[in-house]
Order: structure tokens, then C-alpha cells, then sequence
């Protein structure tokens, strides 16, 4: 279906009433097209992320929800489009500048990518290191304050191979957190957790954003995580390769009838997708 | 009781198949192919019955036997009248073709000859950017190192350099010793015949110090520190270690590759200088105790052939050697993809294309020694 992306008003699905970006906003994404050589991942993603923001990526699998946050923390370049962090582009900007724009952001892996040669302490004081003319013992304490804050002090000197799954996930959000950064990445969070672990990694996003204030960007297909945890969202659509609705889960959850986002929504039950 | 299989053409154009006794994997179940050849031969078949009073047991092999002769019903031309199958076995085969195959189009085919060598000549060409690439990359790395400026921690390049060095003495020792025993078995036989043993000590300094001191000691290290580098950084790709050093805006190649380039850089013509020196010694052990040679003799001896010009030509190689090593395996394992296989095979490309580097750089240098007369 051919649409203009200047008037988001013709497109397929659910869209909030007002343009998107003003200055809360800390992430925008602007007519981002994603592609590996001619394969063509996502077109035509337009969003924007707002200061305090708990900001969902959702999408079925294999809809690129990794692969757009690949070209959100600049480990990826566009095929098209921009992404402005404050107002700036990674790809516009080398050396020093595009350094200090890459430690405003903070990035947990889905397996945690703990240094498996180095103590979570040393994990966490690595960054720390390389960027700060703090002394080594001003470091160590540092860590064992970031460890303290996702429940894992007294784990200073364990190796990452040392401590179970979900532990590991915890210190990697201690390690994002190591430079203070202002926007906190997610990826698949509750992947490969139990029930139980999953909810605390939650409720942690959810302490630190009220605590912090930092805005969260989390890359999730987990109905029940992201409804709970969602302050606004987008939808990635696998058929049509581009996003087909943005606005908060909850409220998607409700008013948006696009058969696909419903089927999402509500775990397949209704709205079958065809 | 044994699976078998009875066809009966009741009235034109219909196919009944009787099944009876146990369908299971144990048994030998009849082939379908009976029922595809009649099909193939008779185009007025247009539906299949089943008859299946007799059967006591099914599991797989059933299912597995319907749909290889569902596949053969011409996309429809032949009806599959299910009704007379159990009901488990019927859903089993309604759940297997609920999503239909997909159109795979093009890529089952096989490309031509031409193409396929030019996608390999597009891939070659590829790598050998991507290689420039990594070179230019660490090369600034050296550079940023030079004027102070690299992010990498001491600590790492402290255990590198103890791993490359020390670590690797036994084994170099060992290779290095029996090298120089081979070296003077070899020259001795021929030696011998002249009466001229005492030239023992010239071969074995001679082609330890230029030749075999260097290239033992770079085979020794492909094989144990190229490798484990590959692994080492292939692994931290792998477990996205590297995209976690990548955003929050440290270099891997600062972090990871420039301390294993100058670890292996440092340690190499020292570990050379030692392969060099214990060959001597073997062959020296050979030569006085089996042959006519004394002590003084061979050490007199090696004194006189051996000059610094070729400790200087052996530990050049060494160090250029090294850096081979070095980059070789480190370069294979920032490229691995996202598997354990893919950590296995940038091991083994690090091995061999270090292996070959290294004979192809020691050609170069037997053509420019020589074109230098040294």
C-alpha cells in the first residue's frame, strides 16, 4: 500500500494525535530504514522518545526489535534516516564527540556480555577507568554502590561464570549504569528468566526510572512485562515491514483494533491475524 | 503382528488401501512407493480410501507413510479421503500440511559456473577491504598507543606477555632442541663421508640462526597463541562482549587486538633468540657424543660461522613473523559470527592463514636476502 511518511494520518494502524517531538524529547527516530546489503529489515520508522519515557519495542519474532536497537546505540548504521540523541547523530559526529553521545547511553544485553575475564567489580569499574581520573579505590566503591542498587552486593569479586542467569542480566544493568547515562537500553530482559526473576528485573527498571529519572528503552515481547512496565510504545509488523502503531501498551491494548497489534496484545486470542 | 499393506482398486477411479497390524518404527512397514507407482500410472484415479479395521498399533511411521503419498496426489487431482483413518493419525496429518510449504523459487537452484565464480570474486574481494580495513584500524591503535592516548588496560598486556613468553618456553625448548638434533643427524650422514663432521656446527648455527630458529618458533606460536587469541576474541564476540566494549566508546581494537600485537611483537624474537639458541645445543649434543667432534671444536666452530648479521636476519623474521600471528588471530576472531561453530572455524583460519603468511613472508625474505647478497 503506497503511503506518504510525511502524513502519518494515511497510514495502516494506530498513531497519537500529535506530532511526536518537541523538547522532552531524547531520542528521535526519523524515516529510519534498516537493511543487511539488500534485505530490507524495517522501513520508514518514525518515533520519538521522551525524558522519563519507559519506551517499548515490540514485535513478534524476528521483526528486527534487536536490530533497530543495534542502530540505536550506533553499532549499526542506517541504510536511511536519522537517529538524533539530544538532537545529535552518531553517524554525524567522530572521535571525542560521538564517544561522550555514546556514553549517554547505557546498553544490557540479552546475555548480560558481562567481560568474562574480569570480577563484576571490575566489570563495572572498567568504564569508569577509561573515562574518569577517579582513583581506584573511589572506583571499587562506586561498583559495589551499583551492585548494591540491583540487589547484588557482596558479588564484587565473582566472575561472571560464577553467578546464575539472571544475577548476570542484573550486573549487566549495574555495567549500563556504571557512566550515569541518561537512556538505559534493554534487550530482552526477561528472556530465559523465571517468572519471579523477571518481575524483579521489572520492578528494578521501574525503581531506577523513579529514582534516576532516566528514560528506558526495552526491547520485549513479554505481554505481561510490557503492559505493566510501558509508559508508550511501538508496534514492529513483520508482514508490512514497518511500524504499525505507538502509544502506550495499555492503551493499544484497548483502543487499537488493527488486527495484529490485537492478536499481540491479547496473546493471539482474539483478532486472529490472517 | 507384522505391518502389511493390501491394495484394491474397488470401482473405477477409486483407490481403497487396506492397512493392518502394528505401524510402528520397529517394524518394517511396506513402502508407499506401491501406491504412488499405480497412482502414476493411472490417471483416472481420483480418490484414495483407507481401510484400517485392522490395525493394532500406529505411531509415526504412519503419518510419515500418508503424507509420502499425500505428496504424490498431484496438488489436489487426487482426492485423500481421511475419514476411514483413525482419528489421531487424521488430525497428526491435517496439523503437518496446515501451513503449506513454502515457495523456496529461486534458491533451490544451482548457480552457473560464471556466477559462482564471480560471487566468489566479489567474496575475495570483500575480505581483502575488510583486511586493509582491520590493518589501517590497528595501525592507528599502534599510533594512539605511541602518543599515550589508547584505552586498554596493563593488567591485560602484564598477562599477555607473560602467556606469550614464558609460558611458551617448554614447548619451544622441546621442538626447538630436537630441531637442532635433526639438523645435525641429517648433515652428519653426509658429512661423514668426507671426514668433514666438524661442519656439523656450521650447518646446524647456520640454518637455526636464518631459517629454522625463526620458522619453528612462529609454527609454534601460530599454532598455540594464534589459535587461542582467534578463540579468545571469537568467544567475546560471540557473547556480544566486544558490542558491550563497542557502546560504551572503547575501541576493541585498542582494548583487545593492540595488546596482543604487541605482546606477541615483544616476546617473539626473544622466544626466537632462545629456539636459535637451544637448537645449537642440540646439535652439539649429537655431534660430540656420536661423532668425532669435541666441545671446543664445535663451539670454535659455530663462533666462526655464526656472525651478528645472522642473529640480525633470523630475529627480523621473528618479528615480522609475530606480527603475522598476531593480526592473523586477532583479525579472525573480531570477524566471527554469532555460533560456538564460528569460534571453531576462526581458530582453525586463524592456524592455517597464519601458517601460510608466514612460509609466504620467508619467501619474500630468502628473494631479498639473496637480491641483497646477506
Amino acid at each position: 500500500m503506497p503511503w506518504n511518511s510525511d502524513r502519518p494520518d494515511v497510514r495502516e494502524g494506530c498513531w497519537p494525535a500529535s506530532a511526536p517531538s518537541d523538547e522532552r524529547t531524547q531520542l528521535l527516530v526519523r524515516g529510519l530504514t534498516m537493511a543487511y546489503g539488500d534485505f530490507v529489515v524495517m522501513r520508514d520508522l518514525d518515533f520519538a522518545i521522551q525524558r522519563g519515557d519507559i519506551f517499548i519495542i515490540m514485535g513478534g519474532s524476528g521483526c528486527g526489535k534487536s536490530t533497530l536497537m543495534r542502530h540505536m546505540i550506533g553499532l549499526k548504521q542506517p541504510a536511511a534516516g536519522k537517529i538524533l540523541i539530544a538532537g545529535q547523530s552518531l553517524w554525524d559526529t567522530e572521535g571525542a564527540t560521538r564517544e561522550a553521545l555514546l556514553r549517554r547511553l547505557g546498553v544490557m544485553y540479552q546475555s548480560g556480555a558481562l567481560w568474562s575475564s574480569l570480577t563484576l567489580a571490575e566489570n563495572i569499574g572498567l568504564p569508569l577507568q577509561q573515562f574518569t581520573a577517579l582513583p581506584s579505590k573511589r572506583i571499587r566503591e562506586i561498583a559495589s554502590y551499583k551492585l548494591a542498587l540491583v540487589g547484588l552486593a557482596g558479588f564484587e569479586d565473582h566472575y561472571p561464570a560464577e553467578i546464575s542467569g539472571g544475577m548476570q542480566k542484573r550486573a549487566g544493568v549495574a555495567r549500563a549504569m556504571a557512566l550515569d547515562p541518561e537512556v538505559l537500553f534493554f534487550d530482552e530482559p526477561s528472556a530465559g528468566l523465571d517468572p519471579v526473576s523477571a518481575r524483579r528485573l521489572d520492578d528494578l527498571i521501574l525503581e531506577l526510572r523513579e529514582s534516576l529519572g532516566t528514560t528506558m528503552v526495552v526491547i520485549t515481547h513479554e505481554l505481561a512485562s510490557l503492559l505493566r512496565i510501558g509508559t508508550n510504545a511501538i508496534f514492529l509488523d513483520v508482514e508490512t515491514r514497518t511500524q504499525i502503531a505507538q502509544g502506550a501498551p495499555r492503551t493499544l491494548a484497548e483502543h487499537c483494533h488493527h488486527p495484529r497489534v490485537q492478536a499481540f496484545l491479547s496473546r493471539g486470542t482474539t483478532g486472529e491475524a490472517q | 503382528m507384522p505391518p502389511t499393506l493390501h491394495i484394491e482398486t474397488a470401482d473405477a477411479g477409486h483407490l481403497r488401501v487396506v492397512l493392518s497390524g502394528a505401524w510402528t518404527l520397529d517394524q518394517t512397514t511396506p513402502d508407499p512407493q506401491r501406491i504412488i507407482e499405480i497412482l502414476a500410472g493411472d490417471a483416472s484415479i481420483c480418490r484414495i480410501g483407507f481401510e484400517t479395521s485392522g490395525l493394532t498399533a500406529w505411531d509415526t511411521a504412519l503419518p510419515v507413510f500418508l503424507l509420502a503419498i499425500q505428496k504424490h496426489t498431484g496438488g489436489g487431482s487426487v482426492m485423500l479421503d481421511t475419514s476411514g483413518l483413525p482419528e489421531g493419525a487424521r488430525r497428526l496429518v491435517t496439523l503437518a500440511t496446515a501451513v503449506p510449504v513454502p515457495d523456496q523459487g529461486a534458491t533451490g537452484s544451482v548457480d552457473g559456473l560464471l556466477v559462482r565464480i564471480g560471487k566468489a570474486t566479489q567474496r575475495l574481494g570483500a575480505e581483502l577491504v575488510a583486511i586493509l580495513g582491520f590493518l589501517g584500524e590497528t595501525v592507528l591503535a599502534l599510533w594512539a598507543w605511541i602518543r599515550g592516548r589508547a584505552r586498554y588496560r596493563r593488567t591485560d598486556l602484564g598477562l599477555l606477555l607473560q602467556d606469550v613468553g614464558p609460558r611458551a618456553l617448554p614447548i619451544v625448548t622441546l621442538i626447538s632442541f630436537l630441531v637442532g638434533v635433526i639438523l645435525a643427524f641429517v648433515g652428519a650422514v653426509q658429512l661423514a663421508r668426507f671426514g668433514a663432521e666438524i661442519f656439523i656446527a656450521d650447518l646446524v648455527g647456520l640454518a637455526m640462526a636464518r631459517e629454522m630458529g625463526p620458522m619453528m618458533a612462529a609454527v609454534i606460536m601460530a599454532g598455540r597463541t594464534g589459535a587461542a587469541f582467534a578463540a579468545q576474541i571469537g568467544t567475546m564476540q560471540v557473547n556480544q562482549e566486544v558490542d558491550a566494549l563497542r557502546t560504551l566508546g572503547i575501541s576493541p581494537i585498542e582494548f583487545l587486538v593492540l595488546p596482543r600485537v604487541i605482546a606477541l611483537v615483544v616476546m617473539m624474537p626473544l622466544l626466537t633468540l632462545y629456539a636459535i639458541l637451544v637448537g645449537i645445543f642440540g646439535g652439539l649434543i649429537v655431534s660430540v657424543n656420536l661423532f668425532d667432534v669435541t666441545l671446543i671444536q664445535y663451539w670454535n666452530a659455530t663462533l666462526a660461522s655464526l656472525n651478528i648479521e645472522q642473529f640480525v636476519i633470523g630475529l627480523s623474521k621473528s618479528l615480522v613473523f609475530g606480527v603475522l600471528i598476531a593480526i592473523a588471530g586477532c583479525y579472525q576472531g573480531i570477524k566471527t559470527g554469532g555460533s560456538a561453530a564460528a569460534v571453531g572455524a576462526a581458530a582453525t583460519a586463524a592456524v592455517v592463514s597464519a601458517i601460510v603468511a608466514i612460509v609466504v613472508a620467508d619467501g619474500v625474505f630468502a628473494v631479498l636476502l639473496n637480491a641483497l647478497e646477506l
